[in-house]
């Protein structure tokens, strides 16, 4: 029995392969990661028209067999069949932009040399009919020797002639793997500019909206401000929209813990339920809301083409550091989480450039400190009004996230001066045309980073919150001498040796404790102190505003803002130190990271501390 | 009108086309990357943004294409403003097969 037969779906960026993948395969797609490479593989199933199914892999945009990044080079090998990432493709569908037909074409051209079952998918042609441009696929099929079927992947037409088309395909036996001949490029690309002009039946000279639009968005005035109120509009987008849903996961999970409190008895089980489990998860399932509104937006900017006019105004500020406009992009994206804008940085071609993008990226202001500070400012910081609409505790917050990226600035300035210096990289982007972005494509990218942080809340940050329960929780004190639960149990004791390293920065032993399982995910310092004040004060309610009245007994200001900054600096991240280590193929990057991190983080927490003492808050 | 100027000196949203490309000038995947992006000689190019003091990247327009450059790479770039008649063959982006309506 045959497997299923696999199509590839290949073309040039901004193509609008994504957009097609998602509407021929819909929700049913798979996102990993190619072995050995930190590339995102999506697969999916999509079906023929006489019912038989057929596997489709979303392949990396290229410009060309030639790759000059990572994943240009799972593009090349996985056509030409080297490489032993995937099987070979029994048929491609190479996606060309019709309204970009003449630069597109030139590595269709290249595709199509290779000799494997083609067929060509005209994509967008309504948005080049937007523009007055008007195609003719029969000609164009007839220069090509391929079946070229005109597309709208966002609009679902001709979906049906390209499955049509595919059947036909998929039975042909290509050759196990194919030479490029390696053609001069520049010959290629005037014999692609012919055949485009060959296949023009009109073009009619339209004002294109992507040009009105850019007058606003590159204008040396009004685009800098524009870029500026869009990151406030995010910004304030996480904190007013997501109070609702957060206040309801909350009670939720209250209710949840008042249910079981109130229909088991007093038990091992119960304990560990309640004060291990739902304290610990619930304190960072409540973010959810939070980490969706961020990812909202990032991936509305990226759908809608703004993201590289954003690239484009922050270049010069960029090259001021010695990186380029491009890593823009990973690092706004690592204000989601640091995992996917390092992942992010593998379309940066120059090494150094990539490198030092990656080594700053945990310096944003990631989701998973979200938690940390709500929770901490929320409880220390009064809420009082400093200026119309700003108040003392917003103003906070976005003092940390300035923190973030003054430090991320600053440590691109003295990283691309020593250990990752070299000449200073170009710039060199191609603009997409602005689209609207499509509510399926942004409605899957959410979904899928949704179950990725609730696989994270439900195995590491359960998994270390339930270690840490355990070894809160034993052994027992004696009965009736005084000592507190947490104090004599093996944590606190692990806690209280900690905390000699730690005093001298202002932290307490209850955040000694909480640093070391926030190791796995900083956020897991939020449900760390939840289980630690839990246990220490078992009669006690849980939730949000317990632990919050808890803090501000025990901890001073200076404390608080001590404890702030550490972990605007801290890389408590696991998956953050994993996914460098395989960026940069080693330990070498990785330990670097965490060693300037963390000395980063106790001098300015020391700092802070310190001053403000001095200053008597 | 006829004559040749360099990229970064050109009147912005004014077509021309790239007349020569200092490949030699540039390091060897900048180059390549320049010609995936559609740079080449003979292309319609057109400054579309360019900030007025600074040095900031600027923005143009090659074939149907709207790309991002550093100055750098445009200072290797020389434009030749088209005459009148070869500006209407040129049309702007790519030459037309059929004459439109309007003409």
């Amino acid at each position: 029995m045959h497997p299923a037969p696999l199509v590839a779906l290949v073309g040039n960026p901004n193509a609008g392969k994504s957009a097609l993948f998602n509407a021929l395969t819909g929700a049913r797609q798979k996102v990993g990661n190619y072995p050995g490479v930190t590339v995102e593989r999506h697969v999916g199933r999509l079906v023929l028209p006489d019912g038989r199914p057929a596997e489709l892999v979303d392949l990396p945009g290229a410009y060309s067999l030639e790759p000059s990044s990572p994943d240009e080079r799972v593009t090349r090998d996985v056509v030409i069949g080297t490489g032993g990432f995937e099987r070979v493709p029994d048929a491609l569908v190479v996606v060309v932009d019709a309204a970009n037909l003449d630069n597109h074409l030139r590595f269709a051209m290249q595709l199509i040399a290779l000799g494997r079952p083609v067929v060509v998918a005209l994509n967008m042609v309504d948005l080049a009919e937007r523009d007055g441009l008007r195609l003719d696929a029969g000609v164009l099929s007839a220069q090509l020797g391929v079946p070229v079927i005109p597309t709208v992947a966002v609009r679902r037409r001709g979906l049906d002639d390209l499955r049509e088309a595919l059947m036909g395909l998929v039975d042909r036996v290509g050759p196990a793997t194919a030479g490029a001949p390696p053609e001069d490029i520049r010959d290629l690309q005037r014999r692609a500019r012919t055949i485009a002009r060959a296949a023009i039946v009109s073009e009619a000279p339209t004002r294109r909206w992507t040009q009105i639009l850019d007058r606003v968005a590159l204008h040396p005035v009004a685009g800098p401000a524009l870029l500026l109120g869009i990151l406030f509009l995010m910004f304030q987008a996480v904190f007013t929209w997501a109070a609702t849903p957060a206040d309801m996961i909350d009670t939720a999970f209250g209710g949840l813990e008042g249910w079981i409190n109130t229909n088991t008895s007093e038990s091992f089980v119960r304990s560990l339920l309640t004060d291990g489990l739902i304290a610990g998860v619930g304190a960072v399932v409540v973010f959810l809301p939070q980490i969706m509104i961020l990812f909202l937006f990032i991936l509305v900017l990226e759908a809608s083409g703004y993201m590289v006019r954003a690239a484009f105004l922050m270049d010069r500020l960029m090259a001021g550091v010695g990186l380029s406009g491009r890593a823009f992009i990973p690092l706004l994206s690592s204000f989601a989480c640091a995992v996917p804008g390092i992942m992010a940085t593998r379309t940066i071609d120059d090494e150094k450039d990539r490198l030092t993008t990656i080594l700053i990226a945990p310096l944003m202001t990631c989701s998973a400190r979200w938690p940390v500070y709500t929770l901490v400012i929320g409880a220390m910081i009064p809420n009082t009004r400093v200026a119309p609409f700003v108040r003392l505790q917003g103003l906070v917050m976005f003092g940390l996230l300035i923190v973030g990226i003054a430090g991320a600035y600053l440590a691109a300035l003295v990283l691309r001066r020593t250990v990752t210096r070299g000449a200073s990289s170009g710039f060199m982007m191609e603009m997409p045309k602005y689209q609207w972005p499509l509510l399926r494509d942004i409605a899957i990218g959410l979904w899928t980073r949704a179950l990725i942080f609730l696989k994270r809340a439900g195995t590491i940050i359960a998994g270390t919150t339930l270690v840490l329960w355990l070894l809160l929780s034993f052994p027992k004190p004696p009965q009736g001498s005084g000592i507190s639960p947490v104090d004599y149990s093996v944590a606190g004791r692990i806690g209280n040796a900690i905390e000699t390293v730690v005093r001298p920065i202002g932290f307490n032993r209850d955040i000694a404790l909480a640093l070391l399982p926030a190791m796995a995910a900083r956020e897991v310092a939020v449900s760390a102190i939840g289980t630690v004040y839990a246990i220490d004060d078992a009669e006690g309610e849980a939730g949000q505003t317990a632990i919050a009245d808890r803090l501000k007994a025990r901890w001073s200001l200076p404390t608080a803002l001590a404890f702030l900054m550490w972990f605007v600096w801290a890389p408590q991240c696991i998956s953050t130190i994993a996914v460098t280590r395989r960026e940069t193929n080693g330990w070498k990057w990785p330990a670097f990271m965490v060693g300037y991190l963390f000395a980063a983080a106790y001098i300015f927490a020391g700092i802070t501390y310190w001053l403000a003492v001095a200053l008597g808050l | 009108m006829v004559g040749v100027a360099p990229l970064l000196s050109f009147p912005p949203r004014q077509p021309g086309t790239v007349s020569a490309i200092d490949w030699d000038r540039l390091a060897a995947p900048e180059a390549r990357r320049l010609r995936e992006l559609g740079f080449d000689e003979g292309a319609s190019v057109e400054v579309l943004h360019r900030s007025r003091f600074g040095q900031g990247p600027i923005a143009c327009r090659i074939g149907r294409m709207t790309v991002a450059l550093r100055r750098a790479v445009a200072g290797t770039i020389h434009v030749a403003v088209p005459t009148p008649a070869e500006r209407r063959a040129v049309a702007g982006t790519i030459h037309v097969a059929v004459p439109t309506p309007a003409e």
